[in-house]
C-alpha cells in the first residue's frame, strides 16, 4: 500500500529553497489540491520574482514567469484569453504587497476569477534579507539594521485586512504552515480558493504566513516558533472575506 | 468599386485589429490615442472579445503578456509617457519571445510634455524600448489607410517572428480623418502556436513562458539566436516608399506625418527645377538601408525631416555610411514643419550644392 507519494502536479526535481523554508510545504499543498481537483491539464501557474521565481520548474502544469509584481495582470490576460483555464499566481510579499500592490488591489477589485497564493514571510529572501512591506515593526533586516523604524519607513501592509474593504474579492483567508494542524488548515483554504475559481466565484487569495530561517537568522525550529510568537499576533489568522458565506448568512 | 468609409486614424487601427482577429485589448486612457480604447470598448463586447481598462499602463502590457502567452492576438495602445511605462513589459515580451501589437500615437516630450503630435519616441521605438538587447518591428503609417494596413501587417509579422510589433504613429495621424477601404485588407490566418500556455490537457509536457536564464552561457545563446532572427528580418522585411527618386540629387528622408509635409515640398521644389526626391521609411526597425545605399549613385545631399530634435537622422547617416552630408529640418515639442520650411531646406541644399 502506498502511504506517501509525490503529487503528480509537483515536478520530480530538487527544489532550490533553503533548509527549513516553508515554500516547499506550500508548493506541495498547491500540487496536492491540483491533483485532487483533477485540474492539472487545464491549469496555468504564474510565477513571481523573488524566492519562488523558479516555481515554473516545480509544477507540471503550463507555467508563465511574470515580471516583478505583475502576476495578477498576467493572470488576468491568461484567464480572459481562455476562461476555461484554471489560473493561479504564486507570489511573495515584496512581489504582491510592494511592487505589485496596484495589480493586487485591482485584480481583487475586479473580482478577477483567479487564485492567488501569497507567501508572507516578512522579508525579501532572494536578494538576501532586506526589509519587506510586511516586515514587523522593529524587525532587523539588511536594510533596517537597527530594526524597522515605523517613524522612518512606516507600518507593515496587511493585505487581507486591506482587500477585505473592497466589494470585489470573493474569498480572503490568512493561514500558516508552522505545524501539522495548520498545514491541514492551509490545504483546506487553498483547495477552497481553487474550487471557487472552478465554480466561477471570482478572486480568492490565501495569505500563508511563512518562515525564512536563513534571512531571519534562526534555526528552522526557532523560525516556526517565531511565527507563533511574533507574526501571528500582528497578522491574525482567519477568514477575512467569504462572499458565499455572507450570502448564505443573509438567506438564513 | 471598393467601399470607402471616413474614419479617424485611431479608429482605423482599432477596426483593422479586430478584422485581423484581435479579440483582446487592454489600455489606459491617454491623449491623443483614446479613440482606440473607446472603439474597442464599444465593439469588443459585441463580438465576444475583451476590452479591459487596466489600472495602469504597466498592468495593461502585462495583461497583453498573459494573452500572448495563451497564443491569441492581443494589443494595447498608448501615447509617449504611457509607452515609457510599458517599457518593462516590452522587455519581458522580447525576453519571452511573445507576439503582440503595441501602438504608440506619439505626443511631444520629454516628461509629461504636451498632447500635440511628435516623432520624438523614434529612439525609444527603434533602439531602447526597455532593458536588454532586443528590437521590436516598428511600422510607421503615413495615412489612415496605412494605419489600417500596417495594423494587420504588424500582427502578421509579430506572429511570424514571435516578437512585438509597434505601430509608431503620431497625434496628427491618430486624429485625422480620411477615407479608408477596409474590405481590401488582406487577413492571413494566424499560425499554429504549439508553445502557448493553454493547458497540457495531460497530453503533452508543460509549456513554460519565461525570460529568466541564470546561466550566462545559455542566456548568451538565447541572445545570439534572437539576433539571428533579427538579421533575417533586416534582410527580408525592411520597407520604404521612394518618391521621385529616379534622378534625385537631393533626398528628403521622412516618415509618418513628416512625409506628408515633405511630399508637398518635394513637388514644389520639382516645379522650380530642383532634382529632389523622398525616401519614406515604412519600417523604422528594420531601417530600410538599401534604398538609401542605392540613392548614393545620384544623391549629393540628404535632409532628414522630423518632428523631434533629430533622431532618424542617425539612421540616415548610418545607411549612407556618412558619405554625403545629412542636414536636419525639424520642429519639436508638438510643432509640425510646414511645406514651406521643408522647401526652404531643399532650396538651401540645392544652392549650397552649386557653390
Amino acid at each position: 500500500m502506498v502511504v506517501f507519494k509525490k503529487p503528480h502536479a509537483l515536478s520530480d526535481v530538487p527544489l532550490h529553497y533553503c533548509p527549513g523554508c516553508t515554500h516547499g510545504i506550500v508548493h506541495r499543498l498547491v500540487a496536492e489540491v491540483i491533483d485532487e481537483l483533477g485540474i492539472e491539464g487545464k491549469t496555468i501557474g504564474i510565477a513571481p520574482v523573488g524566492c519562488s521565481v523558479m516555481a515554473y520548474n516545480y509544477f507540471e502544469c503550463d507555467m508563465i514567469e511574470a515580471a516583478h509584481g505583475r502576476a495578477p495582470a498576467v493572470a488576468t490576460g491568461v484567464k480572459r484569453a481562455n476562461p476555461d483555464n484554471i489560473v493561479f499566481t504564486y507570489q511573495g510579499d515584496g512581489d504582491l504587497a510592494s511592487i505589485g500592490t496596484a495589480e493586487t488591489v485591482h485584480s481583487a477589485a475586479r473580482n478577477e476569477n483567479i487564485t492567488v497564493i501569497f507567501i508572507n514571510n516578512a522579508i525579501y529572501g532572494m536578494t538576501g534579507g532586506q526589509m519587506a512591506p510586511t516586515s514587523l515593526p522593529g524587525q532587523v533586516t539588511q536594510t533596517s539594521p537597527y530594526g524597522r523604524d515605523v517613524n522612518l519607513c512606516g507600518y507593515p501592509v496587511k493585505i487581507c485586512e486591506m482587500l477585505a474593504q473592497l466589494d470585489g474579492p470573493e474569498y480572503l483567508e490568512r493561514v500558516t504552515v508552522n505545524n501539522v494542524k495548520q498545514i491541514k488548515n492551509a490545504k483546506r483554504a487553498i483547495k477552497k480558493a481553487f474550487q471557487n475559481q472552478i465554480d466561477g466565484k471570482g478572486f480568492s487569495l490565501i495569505e500563508v504566513i511563512s518562515s525564512c530561517p536563513t534571512n531571519w537568522g534562526m534555526t528552522p525550529q526557532a523560525a516556526l516558533k517565531w511565527i507563533d510568537e511574533k507574526m501571528i499576533p500582528y497578522y491574525p489568522l482567519g477568514v477575512y472575506k467569504d462572499r458565499s458565506a455572507e450570502k448564505k448568512g443573509d438567506e438564513q | 468599386m471598393e467601399k470607402k468609409v471616413l474614419m479617424k486614424g485611431n479608429e482605423a487601427i482599432a477596426e483593422a485589429a479586430i478584422r485581423a482577429g484581435c479579440r483582446h485589448y487592454f489600455g489606459y486612457p491617454i491623449t491623443p490615442q483614446t479613440e482606440i480604447a473607446a472603439y474597442m470598448a464599444k465593439r469588443m463586447p459585441k463580438i465576444g472579445g475583451t476590452f479591459l481598462q487596466a489600472e495602469s499602463e504597466i498592468a495593461a502590457i502585462n495583461m497583453v503578456y498573459g494573452v500572448a502567452s495563451a497564443g491569441l492576438r492581443v494589443m494595447t495602445s498608448s501615447s509617449s509617457p504611457g509607452v515609457s511605462l510599458k517599457g518593462e513589459g516590452l522587455s519581458y515580451l522580447a525576453g519571452a519571445d511573445l507576439p503582440a501589437l503595441v501602438v504608440n500615437v506619439q505626443r511631444g516630450g520629454p516628461g509629461l510634455g504636451g498632447i500635440q503630435p511628435s516623432q520624438s519616441d523614434y529612439f525609444q521605438a527603434t533602439r531602447g524600448a526597455g532593458h536588454g538587447d532586443f528590437h521590436m518591428i516598428v511600422l510607421a503609417p503615413a495615412s489612415v489607410q496605412e494605419m489600417a494596413e500596417l495594423t494587420v501587417k504588424a500582427f502578421d509579422l509579430a506572429d511570424k517572428y514571435r516578437m512585438t510589433s509597434m505601430l509608431l504613429a503620431d497625434g496628427t495621424m491618430g486624429q485625422m480623418m480620411e477615407p479608408v477601404a477596409l474590405d481590401d485588407l488582406k487577413i492571413s490566418p494566424m499560425p499554429e502556436k504549439p508553445w502557448a500556455t493553454t493547458g497540457t490537457k495531460m497530453e503533452r509536457k508543460r509549456n513554460i513562458i519565461n525570460s529568466l536564464s541564470l546561466v550566462p552561457e545559455e542566456l548568451e545563446q538565447f541572445n545570439f539566436a534572437r539576433y539571428e532572427k533579427y538579421a533575417e528580418i533586416e534582410r527580408t522585411e525592411a520597407a520604404a516608399e521612394e518618391y521621385r527618386m529616379e534622378d534625385a540629387e537631393i533626398c528628403v528622408a521622412a516618415f509618418g506625418i513628416a512625409s506628408r509635409v515633405s511630399r508637398n515640398a518635394v513637388d514644389a521644389a520639382r516645379e522650380l527645377g530642383i532634382k529632389v526626391g523622398m525616401i519614406r521609411p515604412i519600417t523604422l526597425w528594420p531601417f530600410p538601408a538599401e534604398p538609401f545605399k542605392r540613392s548614393l549613385s545620384t544623391v549629393k545631399k540628404y535632409i532628414s525631416v522630423e518632428l523631434n530634435m533629430g533622431q532618424m537622422i542617425e539612421d540616415v547617416r548610418l545607411a549612407t555610411e556618412c558619405r554625403r552630408p545629412v542636414t536636419l529640418c525639424n520642429r519639436a515639442g508638438g510643432m509640425i514643419p510646414t511645406p514651406e520650411q521643408v522647401l526652404e531646406a531643399i532650396k538651401a541644399a540645392a544652392n549650397g550644392g552649386e557653390q
